[in-house]
């Protein structure tokens, strides 16, 4: 490891407050990737089934 | 004259946003990306250790950008809502429900990266003081906001009403901003003084400063992906939204 990175005896309050924030940060982006795929999917099952009630 | 205006309307159009927000996210990923990893290259290796909280106060560059989005998307939301309430535009509010979770995500990580600094600069996790408990205020704010939002079925009125809520509520952002200088607070006062000098050494104030203007850059681009799943969502019946499903099919 980096001397750079040693925080001593902060280690578990610095790492704690920016592993949080990395794995919030990280996290929410995923979150919409699966949103939006979610809705996409959601709008092209509804034409379907449209289309197939109106046959 | 007229020509070389901007329509600032044709833009509050769903469907005119929607592409538009995709290229804005785009360039804020980006711009994010580059500036965090900047800024968190100088957190660790340029700026120097404290001569007082030695490695501690490295919590700064994440505790105060996140302080800082969780109020000024709570205030860019307020405008939203307001503009929404004056101008009758169903995007402001979209706007609004897509800025609030990662609002609501930034005040908890104030308030979580404060715990994890307070305990080892003052020795306790959590103190009921004015600036903490505004922060708290305000991250309830957030979340009393999306469960009004979400609990109205009539999406036009629960744009109204969560509207009216987000404009009573700004009054607390003032109140968080200038806690430290109205009540005798355990946390310590501002850093950055909008009309003094800064205390901080240059390293330290720019690396905080990179880290803002990147986590500004993330929060515009987790803002326009999600108005993008919102526009979808609400307006899903649309002629239009159903034509790009269909062709992307």
């Amino acid at each position: 490891m980096p001397e750079a990175l040693d925080m001593g005896k902060h280690a578990l309050y610095v790492w704690g407050s920016f592993g949080a924030t990395a794995l919030f940060m990280i996290a929410e982006p995923l979150l919409l990737r699966v949103r939006a795929k979610a809705a996409k999917k959601r709008i092209a099952r509804m034409a379907r089934l449209e289309q197939e009630t109106d046959q | 004259m007229s020509s070389r205006l901007i329509n600032w309307f044709k833009f509050s159009s769903p469907a005119t946003f929607y592409p538009l927000a995709r290229k804005i996210g785009l360039v804020a990923t980006i711009v994010a990306v580059v500036l965090i990893a900047i800024g968190l290259y100088m957190s660790f290796f340029v700026a120097p250790t404290d001569y007082k909280q030695g490695e501690g106060y490295r919590i700064i560059f994440v505790h105060v950008p996140a302080s800082w989005m969780s109020m000024f998307i709570y205030v860019v939301m307020a405008c939203w809502a307001a503009l929404g309430l004056v101008f009758n535009t169903r995007l402001s509010a979209m706007m609004a429900q897509a800025l609030a979770p990662t609002g609501a995500m930034f005040a908890f990580l104030s308030l979580w990266t404060g715990s994890f600094w307070g305990k080892p600069m003052w020795g306790t996790w959590w103190v009921w003081d004015a600036r903490i408990t505004s922060e708290l205020i305000l991250l309830f704010l957030y979340l009393g906001y999306m469960a009004l939002r979400s609990s109205i079925d009539d999406p036009r009125r629960g744009d109204r009403a969560s509207a009216i809520l987000l404009l009573v509520g700004v009054v607390n952002v003032p109140i968080i901003y200038y806690s430290v200088k109205w009540w005798n607070t355990l946390h310590q006062g501002s850093t950055i003084k909008l009309n003094e000098a800064s205390s901080m050494d240059d390293t330290m104030l720019q690396a905080m400063l990179i880290m803002t203007l990147g986590f500004w850059a993330y929060s515009i681009a987790t803002a326009m992906s999600r108005v993008r799943s919102v526009i979808l969502e609400r307006e899903r019946t649309s002629t239009w939204v159903k034509q790009m499903i269909a062709e992307e099919h």
